[in-house]
């Protein structure tokens, strides 16, 4: 696979959050506006993508000489979580703007699946340092797509509320929104494979 | 003392179902119901380690200092997940190929460290477990329920038993990534619709 087709499967057709159900609790919880939805999205992309060249060296450079596979899932989470502190800490001293903008996300990234979801993967399939990097920026490319429309969506949502059914209002008609964009992302499969 | 390990047990189940209520474990929650087996599989995995690191961490936590407390919590979370994941690989590796990449993401699933944080850390080692068993417990029926309907739905079949036949059309929408959402979305109103919430 290139890596044109890894972008546009990981973005278009395979999205993360819409077709493999990763990061779905950012995706519902910090999606209400677009200008937090925008912020998510970016400090997505940016630990994801340090985190995939953090995992892949400590996978190929540490545990694999040492025969220590099976400890993956332990190490990653770790290596994700202290990272995600060391990104913290770096940005708050030497750039406050940024700080300002991605700060508050942050400590929410060490449980968004798709960060330890992603790693796993790209160990998985087996991918070269490049390639699980690009990998990785992809699919966080497609996190912030989705999030990013699903913001706009709900923006307009709150106007009708009061025209729904009560057991409708709060989770079910999110749900159904997402059902919704999901299903318009499923036009897209087919290209590529 | 007994009724509050009632309680603490039944909780989970129904007044603080953690997918109905808490819309916590999502991922897995959306993404491995394709069928009512799967979602029984998960649940089970899922109860295993939400009550053993439950135990533990209750057992170990007046030993770590608070301000480490959350990196000590995910250590133990994913030992446990670890440990489920290469027995589920050894004994059931039909379903462990079926769950996949779900297996290992156990690990972040806000309901373990939710509750280790919520309650584990407040709470003795015998009331912890009841409420990991509880949580664990309603998780999986909420899995259940969701696999069961999206697999009546859009496979025509109920835990592989295949009702319809070869000429019936299921919904095929319902075994795909937007079924997922329609199908928890429906649920979670009927839930609403019953206990009364968003009054």
């Amino acid at each position: 696979m290139s890596l044109t087709m890894i972008f546009i499967s990981a973005i278009l057709v395979n999205n993360i959050v819409l077709s493999q159900f990763l990061g779905i609790c950012p995706f519902l919880g910090v999606s209400k506006k677009i200008s937090t939805a925008i912020g998510m999205g970016l400090a997505v992309m940016f630990v994801m993508t340090i985190a995939s060249i953090a995992t892949y060296l400590v996978y190929y450079k540490l545990l694999v000489p040492h025969g220590l596979e099976f400890m993956n899932t332990v190490v990653f989470i770790l290596v994700i979580a202290s990272l995600v502190q060391m990104v913290e800490i770096i940005i708050k001293k030497t750039s406050p703007a940024l700080y300002q903008a991605l700060g508050i996300f942050l400590p929410l990234i060490t449980t968004n699946c798709a960060v330890l979801g992603i790693a796993i993967l790209s160990i998985q399939k087996e991918y070269s340092l490049i390639y699980s990097v690009c990998f990785s920026l992809a699919n966080a490319m497609g996190f912030t797509l989705a999030i990013i429309i699903f913001a706009g969506l709900r923006e307009r949502l709150v106007y009708s509320t009061a025209s729904m059914p009560k057991a409708v209002r709060g989770a079910p008609i999110v749900l159904i929104t997402a059902a919704l964009l999901s299903l318009a992302f499923m036009g897209f499969s087919g290209i590529g494979r | 003392m007994a009724s509050k390990s009632i309680e603490n047990l039944t909780r989970g189940i129904f007044k603080e179902n953690p997918v109905f209520v808490m819309m916590l474990g999502m991922c897995p929650t959306l993404g491995v119901t394709t069928s009512m087996a799967n979602g029984i599989g998960m649940g089970l995995a899922t109860l295993f380690v939400l009550a053993l690191s439950n135990m533990a961490i209750s057992l170990v936590k007046n030993l770590i200092p608070a301000m480490v407390r959350i990196p000590c919590y995910i250590v133990i979370i994913a030992s446990f997940v670890t440990i489920i994941n290469l027995l589920m690989e050894a004994y059931l590796p039909a379903l462990h190929a079926q769950l996949g990449i779900y297996i290992p993401l156990i690990v972040v699933n806000c309901i373990i460290l939710g509750r280790a944080e919520a309650f584990a850390s407040k709470n003795n080692i015998w009331q912890s477990l009841l409420d990991g068993l509880g949580m664990g417990i309603g998780f999986t029926f909420a899995l259940a329920l969701l696999g069961g309907i999206r697999e009546v739905l859009g496979a025509g079949s109920i835990l592989g038993w295949n009702f319809i036949g070869e000429e019936g059309y299921p919904i095929l929408l319902f075994v795909m990534p937007p079924g997922a959402f329609l199908a928890l979305a429906g649920l979670i109103m009927i839930y609403n619709k019953i206990s009364g919430a968003n009054k």
